[in-house]
Formats: C-alpha cells, sequence, structure tokens
C-alpha cells in the first residue's frame, strides 16, 4: 500500500468543501431565530435569487481581474447599460410581455437579456481597447482610467437615456408568487436563480471542459509561459473582457427588471456590492464568488428581517469576519 | 525667493514662471474674493475652492506621494462636517461645541483610518482600494438612514457661533440669506485655515517621512528592503491624509451652516476629489491649488457657457449634441480630460506648466 506507484495518478487535490458551507451554516444558524418557517422560506428564496444576480455581475468582474490582473472600476457602467439595453428591448415589446402567454414572455425576456448581454459585450470591446489597453501592467493607473471611463460611460447614459427614472416591468407570467403552504415566493426570483445557475454551471463548463478554458486558467496561473507556448493571450484578454462586460450586462438587466426601474445609479450601487463579494470569493475565484454572492445576499436579507438598522453594514461585516478567517477570501487563486 | 519665504513652503516652491504667475492669480484671487467678485455665488465657489483645495491636497498626499487609491476619503470629509455639525446642533452655537465636535470628528477619523490601514494596506493597494469603496458606500448609508442623529436625507441645519452669525434672529432652517459680514468672516477664517492647513502638509511632503512615501510608491519592494515599514509609513500616510479632509468638512460644514448626506459623503464628492487630483497634477501638491480651482470654476461657469453651446447646437438641429452639451453633463467633458491626464499628462496642469518651462529654458 504505501508502495508508491508510478504508473499511479497524482494524488486528487482534495476539495476544500468548507467555505461552500458557510452559506448553509449562515442558514441554519439564522432559522431559530427567524422562527417562522414559512418566512425563512421566503427570506432564503429572495436571499439565493439575489445571490444569483449578484453573482452574474461579480462573476465578470473577478474573471477579468482574474485573468487580466484589471480591477475594473467601470464595471458599474456595463451594469447600467445592461439595464438600458433591456428596456430599449422591452418596450418596443410591450405587448410580447404583456400577453398572457408564456412562449411570448419568455421570448420577450430572453431577447432583453441576450441583447443586454451582446451591447454590453460589444462596448465591452470598446472599452477595453481605448481606456484599459494602455495602461495594462499598472494598476494606479487602471484603477484612475476605469474610473475616469465609468465616468464618461455614466454620462453618456444620462444624456442619451435621461436622468429620469424609466419604468420597467416583468413579463406578465413571470408576476406574482407561487405559494407553497404559508411561504410566498416570487416567480420572478425562481427565474433569475435559474438564470444565475445557469450562467454559474456554463462559466464551470466553459472554464474546466474546454480548450479555451484551459488556456484562461492557464494565463491566470501564468501568463508568460502560456505565451510562450505560443497562443496569443492578448486575444484571450479581449476575449475575456468582453465575457466580463456581456456578464455585467446580463446581471444589470435581470436586477432592473426585478427591481422594475432603470436608473444609472444601478451601476455604482452594484459595483460596490460587486467589489463585496469577489473579495470576500478570493479576487479571481469564479466558485469563491459564487458562494460569496448567495453568502452575502443571505446575510443581508435576514439581518434585514432581524436587525433593519443592521443590515446596512452586514455586507462589510460580512466581508470583516471572512477575511479574518481567510485572510485572501474563501478560494484564494494562486498568484495573486 | 527670501529664506524665510522658503522655509515657509518647506523649500518646495513651485517651479516654473507659469506655474507661479498662475498659482499667485488664484491665490490673490481668492484672497480678495470678497470684494473683487460681490455676490453669493461667487463667494460660495470661492469658499468651496478653499474646502477643495485642502481636501484634494490631503488627497493627493494619499495619491501622488504614496501612491495609494483610497475611496474613502469623502468619508472623512463627511466624519468632520457631521462632527462639527453635529456638535454645533446639539451643543449649540459656541466655540466650545465648535471644538468638541471638531476633536471628536478627528478622533473618530483617526480611529477609522487606522483600522482601515492596518487592516487593509498589509495586502495590496488595489486591495486597499476596493476595500474603502466599501467602507465608504456603508458610511453614507448609515449616515443617512441614523435618522435620530444625523437628520437622515435631510441632514442637519445648525447656528455657528455669534461672530460668524450676525443674523442672530433667523429661525433655524433658514440658512441663506444670513447678513454677509458673518459670511465674509467665515470665508476669511477659512481660507487662514486652508492656507495654514496647506503648508503643515507640504512640511509633510517635503519631510524625510514624505521621502520615503515617495521611495514606497516607486518601488515598494525596495523601499522595504531599505529597512522602511512600508505598512507603518502607509498607515501614517492614511491618517494625515484623513485628518487633512476631516478639517476641510468641518470648514465645509461651518461654511454651509448645514450638513448632509448629499453635501457631506456623496459619492460624487469623491469623483470630483480625483479628478481635481489628477488633473491639477498628482505628486505635487500646488496641483491640488490648481485642480480645485479649475474644478469649481468649470462646475460654477462652465455650466453656463454649455448651456449656450448646448442651444446652439438644439437650434442648429444636430442630434445628440444638445444632449452632449447639456449644463448637467459638464462632468462628462470633465471626465474625458480626467482619461486623458491620466494617459497622457500624469503630472497634470502642473506638469504641463513645468515642461513647456523647461523646453523654454
Amino acid at each position: 500500500m504505501s508502495v508508491l506507484d508510478a504508473g499511479a495518478a497524482l494524488p486528487r487535490r482534495r476539495p476544500d468543501i468548507l467555505p461552500a458551507l458557510t452559506p448553509l451554516a449562515v442558514a441554519l444558524v439564522a432559522a431559530p431565530f427567524i422562527g417562522s418557517p414559512s418566512t425563512f422560506v421566503t427570506l432564503t428564496a429572495a436571499g439565493l435569487a439575489m445571490g444569483m444576480m449578484i453573482f452574474t455581475m461579480a462573476s465578470g468582474l473577478t474573471l477579468v481581474f482574474g485573468m487580466m490582473d484589471v480591477l475594473n472600476f467601470g464595471h458599474g457602467a456595463f451594469i447600467a447599460l445592461g439595464a438600458y439595453a433591456a428596456t430599449l428591448v422591452l418596450l418596443p415589446l410591450a405587448s410580447w410581455s404583456s400577453a398572457d402567454s408564456l412562449p411570448l414572455n419568455l421570448a420577450a425576456f430572453v431577447l432583453a437579456v441576450v441583447v443586454a448581454a451582446l451591447v454590453c459585450g460589444v462596448f465591452g470591446w470598446v472599452f477595453e481597447r481605448l481606456i484599459v489597453k494602455p495602461v495594462y501592467g499598472q494598476h494606479l493607473k487602471q484603477i484612475l482610467a476605469t474610473i475616469g471611463g465609468s465616468i464618461i460611460a455614466e454620462q453618456l447614459l444620462y444624456a442619451v437615456f435621461g436622468p429620469a427614472q424609466i419604468p420597467l416591468n416583468v413579463p406578465k407570467t413571470f408576476e406574482g408568487s407561487f405559494v407553497i403552504g404559508q411561504a410566498a415566493i416570487e416567480k420572478y426570483r425562481l427565474v433569475a436563480t435559474c438564470v444565475g445557475l445557469l450562467v454559474f454551471a456554463a462559466e464551470m463548463l466553459i472554464l474546466n471542459r474546454t480548450r479555451i478554458g484551459l488556456l484562461i486558467r492557464a494565463g491566470v496561473e501564468n501568463r508568460e509561459m502560456v505565451e510562450a507556448l505560443g497562443y496569443r493571450v492578448d486575444r484571450l484578454f479581449v476575449a475575456v473582457f468582453m465575457a466580463g462586460s456581456a456578464l455585467a450586462g446580463l446581471g444589470g438587466a435581470m436586477m432592473a427588471l426585478y427591481r422594475g426601474q432603470v436608473h444609472a445609479t444601478i451601476g455604482g450601487e452594484f459595483l460596490v456590492l460587486c467589489f463585496i463579494v469577489i473579495i470576500i470569493g478570493g479576487l479571481g475565484s469564479v466558485g469563491g464568488s459564487f458562494v460569496a454572492s448567495i453568502l452575502v445576499a443571505l446575510i443581508a436579507n435576514y439581518a434585514g428581517f432581524l436587525v433593519p438598522k443592521l443590515a446596512l453594514v452586514s455586507n462589510i461585516l460580512a466581508m470583516v469576519a471572512v477575511l479574518l478567517w481567510r485572510p485572501r477570501g474563501l478560494y484564494p487563486v494562486s498568484g495573486r | 525667493m527670501n529664506l524665510r519665504a522658503m522655509n515657509l513652503l518647506s523649500g518646495d516652491p513651485p517651479r516654473g514662471r507659469a506655474l507661479q504667475a498662475i498659482l499667485i492669480l488664484v491665490i490673490l484671487a481668492l484672497a480678495a474674493a470678497p470684494f473683487l467678485f460681490p455676490g453669493a455665488k461667487a463667494l460660495n465657489a470661492a469658499a468651496k475652492t478653499c474646502v477643495m483645495i485642502l481636501l484634494a491636497a490631503s488627497y493627493d498626499l494619499l495619491l501622488g506621494y504614496a501612491g495609494i487609491v483610497s475611496f474613502a476619503h469623502v468619508m472623512f470629509f463627511g466624519v468632520g462636517a457631521y462632527g462639527v455639525g453635529l456638535a454645533l446642533y446639539g451643543l449649540g452655537a459656541g466655540w466650545g461645541a465648535l471644538g468638541v465636535g471638531l476633536a471628536a470628528a478627528a478622533a473618530l477619523s483617526l480611529a477609522l483610518a487606522l483600522a482601515i490601514g492596518l487592516f487593509s494596506l498589509r495586502v495590496q493597494s488595489i486591495f486597499f482600494a476596493m476595500v474603502t469603496l466599501a467602507v465608504a458606500y456603508a458610511f453614507n448609508v448609515l449616515a443617512s438612514q441614523l435618522s435620530w442623529l444625523t437628520g437622515g436625507e435631510d441632514g442637519r441645519s445648525f447656528k455657528v457661533p455669534d461672530v460668524l452669525q450676525p443674523g442672530f434672529r433667523l429661525v433655524e432652517g433658514k440658512v441663506f440669506g444670513v447678513a454677509i459680514n458673518g459670511k465674509i468672516l467665515t470665508y476669511y477664517l477659512l481660507l487662514v485655515v486652508v492656507a495654514a492647513a496647506f503648508l503643515v502638509l507640504l512640511r509633510v511632503v517635503n519631510s524625510p517621512f514624505g521621502r520615503v512615501l515617495q521611495a514606497i510608491r516607486e518601488n515598494p519592494f525596495r523601499a522595504e528592503a531599505l529597512g522602511y515599514r512600508t505598512v507603518v509609513h502607509r498607515t501614517l500616510a492614511t491618517c494625515i491624509s484623513a485628518l487633512g479632509a476631516t478639517l476641510a468638512g468641518a470648514l465645509s460644514a461651518l461654511w454651509l451652516r448645514y450638513v448632509g448626506p448629499d453635501t457631506a459623503l456623496s459619492f460624487s464628492i469623491q469623483v470630483d476629489v480625483l479628478v481635481m487630483v489628477v488633473v491639477g497634477g498628482m505628486g505635487s501638491l500646488y496641483g491640488a491649488i490648481l485642480g480645485a480651482a479649475l474644478f469649481v470654476f468649470a462646475e460654477s461657469y462652465l455650466q453656463d457657457a454649455m448651456g449656450a453651446l448646448s442651444q446652439v447646437a438644439a437650434d442648429a438641429r444636430l442630434p445628440l449634441l444638445p444632449a452632449l452639451f447639456h449644463p448637467d453633463r459638464w462632468l462628462l467633458w470633465l471626465g474625458l480630460a480626467f482619461v486623458l491626464a491620466v494617459y497622457f499628462a500624469p503630472s497634470g496642469i502642473v506638469g504641463a506648466l513645468k515642461g513647456s518651462e523647461a523646453k523654454a529654458n
């Protein structure tokens, strides 16, 4: 047994499941305090949906950071742009989304979020070329340049769409809620959760099971080596940046629908949340940001119910607690 | 320049004729503002410039000299504003209350800066940027929610000491329309305090401590290898800069006689300060003066010009241009200047003026 077998595969790295269990632990701790099971189910479902939407936005940010070592302060602008792009699709299609038919509703919804993602992907390309490209490798300038980019982008959004809030309704089929026992779960939250899970599954599949994913992961670990092997890492960079922006747009569109209105301030608001999430998750880690999103959203929801005053700083407290436990986040990425 | 003046400027006078001329112009304009430019709007702009000069200069200590990006600077500004505002509101309009408020605000700022610095400066500077952003955001929300203390979104209007507010009979809440004497006195108080604080900051950046900060900015690894404890230096820089911002906030509250989330904690102030420092010139405190003066001027007067331009564009029936030149979009153009400054003129206006001088010689 103890004799080394040269032919045996390397021992598999033991998966680190402890951080992944934190949302569960939080739910278990909070449950007795909340008392009523129906309230608990409602709060948890709402937290999961919110977490999935935050994850969609945050995973884009963490991907870009992990791959390109760029902390994109312009990410918020893409969240807002996605919301506006979805509005542009849904307003003309009002007849589809207000019709009492699932296929039409679904078509309008899918079209809206896909267009939001595509538009943000294209603008992400522009943003990368104009704003980020000249300052690769210089953190200070990157932060400043992307902030400048986000100021410009936000002002352009105001110039084009006006400073007023635009109301936005979810398609009719997704309105209202299911009632299970005494717990009410909004339908749209289920939709949001499904979309978030799909995004997570797709990202995991692409990153872990495809050649592109292999190259991206390799690039995260050691960029020079991948370049030395003859791959155009800079092109991969652009692709990842576009994907990150598209994810921001997708998340922004979902969030705008959830809130029922669109305004450019949505960008800054969720950018802060995205930062907290990717810090908690470990900078650059998609799985980490998935866990962290759920964790943050659940804590915010439970705290909002139990101690409303604390809810406002619950994110920060969660971040401090996690960093005291694991200073580099739940799932630290090596080399960062 | 004689020796005493050099001592006053800590041996770091502005270099270059053009820079000197413009600085003297700005300072003279500020010193004589109440007499040169009568009217509430001009005096408000001048007072805002003074406050912003201190805010930007203390931010430059962090950004330009230490190479740390912080988004919590406006939080310290807010602490100062709320400290003075709430003290004057709660304890009555006296100099004692002002002192108590200022001391409490300074203590809180110092504690916060220490905590944030020690907590997050160990890792990367990029980490610090994110943590400060999150903390500042939470602080902003907190201030608007704790309405029993801060007055919530409405903020608090308060009276300032008699000397600064001759309109004694004014009912609370009606802060505008005060007799001009009090305002002018307040203005000169602002000017003197800002000038003194600026000279102190100039002393700090030209001290050995300031040199170490610049060394850390250029190469943290090497500075550490030379035996400097980078975390301590960076944290200390954060604390000094936080105190500067607190003072600026206190002055701002004193001028406005009002403190609220919009005037003291809004994230847009943070962006404004960033723009001022970068456009004015990172790594030179004189850049803060130029940046702040230019910014406030643009904010107060560029909007009129843009409004006219927008009207012209609208009359010519051009698409989109009227919206782009709308007076509310002035930040768009400053944002553009900001990005261009980051790329092409990292040392901002100060660098450009120095550069042209060097070529001329």
